[in-house]
């Protein structure tokens, strides 16, 4: 089975995170690059699935040069080779744009079955599997907290605010996992040894045969207008307890609507 | 805090290490390492598989199960375990550095073969007794002695304060030959050896130590290490573990700066917080100082290690410099933390009485310094 799993590096969420006032795009050369949380997982289950049922794993990376220490550590973790789509041309792209970028990639690569996160720590769209599958023209199963695979047969556990869904489709499919379907490995040190020796294809727009004009900032069809720091959190409201102290929380709590 | 960003040095295989080590030490360590310390206990035979599934367990050697890395990868990787607890640096090293070293480097390819892959993934521990009772810097003159018997060997002594002596399936023992110092693989449950723990410390609590008796232990003539004979065989393994600590003392170090940074910044008294004070600031300025320079030696330490350039007096100088800067970033931090730095509820008591056996344990800062004295001046203090 040919699994490819889209791994985006974000800024570390223990660093502070800006936007860049000229254009308004994420400043990425301001903060560490780690693996966004959720695609761990979705790397996790590509190799679980891999151990599983066979195949083999590819890491698709669409980011900056940095990304690099992403990616070693996805093959660290056990992935068998990786595909970088590196291009100062896709910088400022949005979803549509990656998504357009990543069906480019994948039509390439081919696959069985592309894993990646929910959403991203940074931009929170949580839009690409959505907009990949579509583009691809294979079912999307999103939000997945357990993944079985039977021959071209694929069910998940769809998490939902009341329990949880099954789906079922037929592969090739897009899946986008929760962090409750797994716990990622760490990397072993035999894992990043052996990373050194894993192929990494680096494509720029030409090569993948992106059109140039779809993506980047220019060819974005969103826009960041405006943006501001948050408001520095209140104060906190301190209650005394008077031998009432037990109503007041309760008419706290109703206030906001939590009882 | 980290002024001079020596990590910024590290390659991007190390900075992975550094991560995973850190990140495993967060998650499994840092939310017990207090309990076991005043309990007095280690998970040794938990944590022996967890770790080697990393592969943490003899990473910087070669083959065997081993991961083969760079010895800056494993100093990195003693700086992460030990900012948890000496403890468990202490259990890594003694697997690691010194009784899979010795099998390692001094053993037959049977030994190698039977021991090292089931040591690496941390499924056999193993210990390493060269100290005993009477005998702490002056090893040579061990009392422990194996005599021939037939095709056997026949061992009689003890060895005292063996890290992981009770919990180890295999015990590398030094004992006095008629041919000189040589090296013996005792496995546990040979009839004749008893391993007993040593209570009633107030340092290195979350690790176990032991004393290896030796009555009448009947060895097989392929029980001795065939690759040395003499005193340098275990000092060959010990400069290993030295290494360890270098690195080790740093994490140490950091973590009782870190808390008391924290706690510099968030403690009011007189109004504002304790960390604006000069006279914390100046604690806090020098232990940035002092790790800062620890961490360089650290660094360059290891470089030349790769290199296969390092000499066992530069190891000297490393372990002895940082491990008394870390134990005084530890009494610096203390004091900031005032009454709260002598709880388990932060890291800084802890560490500091840790630090109190590293610094005399793999040679006490004496008999380094005596390394020292004499690279200077070329006249040995102790040895004729």
């Amino acid at each position: 089975m040919n699994i490819v799993v889209c791994v985006k590096q974000v800024p570390d969420t223990e660093s502070p995170r800006k936007l860049k006032s000229d254009d308004n795009t994420l400043d990425r050369a301001a903060a560490d690059g780690v693996i966004n949380e959720l695609d761990e997982y979705a790397i996790e289950e590509a190799l679980l699935l891999k151990e599983a049922h066979g195949g083999e794993v590819t890491v698709l990376t669409m980011g900056p040069d940095k990304a690099t220490d992403s990616i070693r550590k996805a093959l660290a973790m056990g992935a068998d080779k990786a595909v970088h789509l590196v291009d100062d041309a896709l910088a400022g792209s949005d979803a549509l744009g990656t998504s357009y970028a990543i069906q480019q990639v994948l039509g390439r690569t081919g696959f069985d079955l592309v894993i990646l996160g929910a959403e991203s720590t940074d931009a929170r769209t949580g839009m690409l599997a959505a907009m990949l599958a579509e583009r691809l023209g294979v079912p999307q199963l999103s939000l997945a907290n357990k993944v079985e695979i039977d021959g071209s047969s694929i069910t998940v556990q769809r998490i939902t605010d009341y329990g949880y869904d099954k789906v079922e489709a037929s592969l090739p499919a897009v899946v986008s996992v929760v962090e409750k379907i797994n716990e990622p490995r760490y990397p072993s040190f035999k894992g990043i040894m052996a990373a050194k020796k894993k192929p990494v294809e680096k494509l720029g727009v030409a090569d993948a045969g992106i059109d140039a004009d779809k993506v980047g900032l220019a060819g974005a069809a969103t826009e960041v207008v405006d943006f501001a720091d948050a408001p520095p959190r209140e104060k906190g409201q301190i209650v005394t307890d008077e031998g009432d102290g037990g109503a007041k929380i309760a008419e706290f709590l109703a206030s906001k609507k939590f009882v | 805090m980290d002024v001079l960003r020596v990590d910024d040095r590290l390659t991007d295989d190390e900075r992975m290490v550094r991560d995973t080590v850190r990140a495993v030490v967060a998650e499994k360590i840092l939310p017990n390492v207090a309990g076991w310390f005043e309990a007095g206990t280690f998970p040794a035979r938990e944590l022996g598989p967890e770790l080697g599934k990393l592969g943490l367990l003899g990473m910087h050697l070669q083959g065997y199960g081993c991961a083969g890395m760079s010895a800056v990868a494993y100093g990195v990787a003693c700086r992460e375990l030990e900012a948890g607890d000496s403890g468990l640096r202490s259990f890594v090293s003694v697997q690691g550095s010194l009784a899979m070293t010795a099998i390692h480097k001094y053993g037959s390819e049977e030994h190698k073969r039977e021991w090292l892959p089931r040591m690496a993934a941390g499924e056999a521990l193993g210990c390493f007794g060269l100290t005993e009772p009477d005998r702490g810097s002056d090893p040579g003159d061990m009392r422990t002695h194996a005599r021939r018997d037939g095709s056997d060997w026949v061992l009689n002594g003890a060895k005292m304060w063996i890290t992981n002596g009770s919990v180890a399936d295999v015990a590398v023992v030094w004992a006095r030959t008629d041919e000189g110092i040589r090296g013996f693989l005792v496995p546990a449950g040979t009839p004749g050896f008893t391993a007993s723990d040593i209570h009633r410390k107030l340092s290195l609590r979350a690790s176990v130590t032991s004393e290896l008796v030796l009555d009448d232990v009947r060895l097989p003539g392929d029980a001795v290490l065939p690759g040395v004979t003499g005193l340098k065989g275990p000092l060959g393994c010990l400069s290993e573990a030295r290494y360890g600590i270098l690195w080790g003392a740093v994490g140490a170090g950091r973590a009782c700066y870190e808390a008391a940074v924290e706690y510099a910044k968030t403690r009011e008294q007189f109004g504002r917080p304790i960390g604006s004070f000069q006279l914390t600031q100046e604690k806090l300025a020098w232990m940035e100082i002092a790790l800062g320079q620890a961490g360089l030696t650290a660094l360059h330490v290891g470089r030349l290690k790769d290199a296969g350039e390092v000499t066992p007096q530069q190891v000297s100088f490393g372990k002895l410099a940082n491990v008394r800067a870390a134990l005084d970033v530890a009494r610096q931090a203390r004091t900031i933390l005032g009454a709260n730095g002598i709880t388990l509820e932060y890291p800084v008591i802890r560490h500091m009485n840790n630090l109190e056996s590293v610094l005399t344990y793999e040679g006490t800062q004496e008999i380094h310094t005596l390394v020292l004295g004499q690279a200077i001046t070329g006249i040995s203090a102790y040895r004729g």
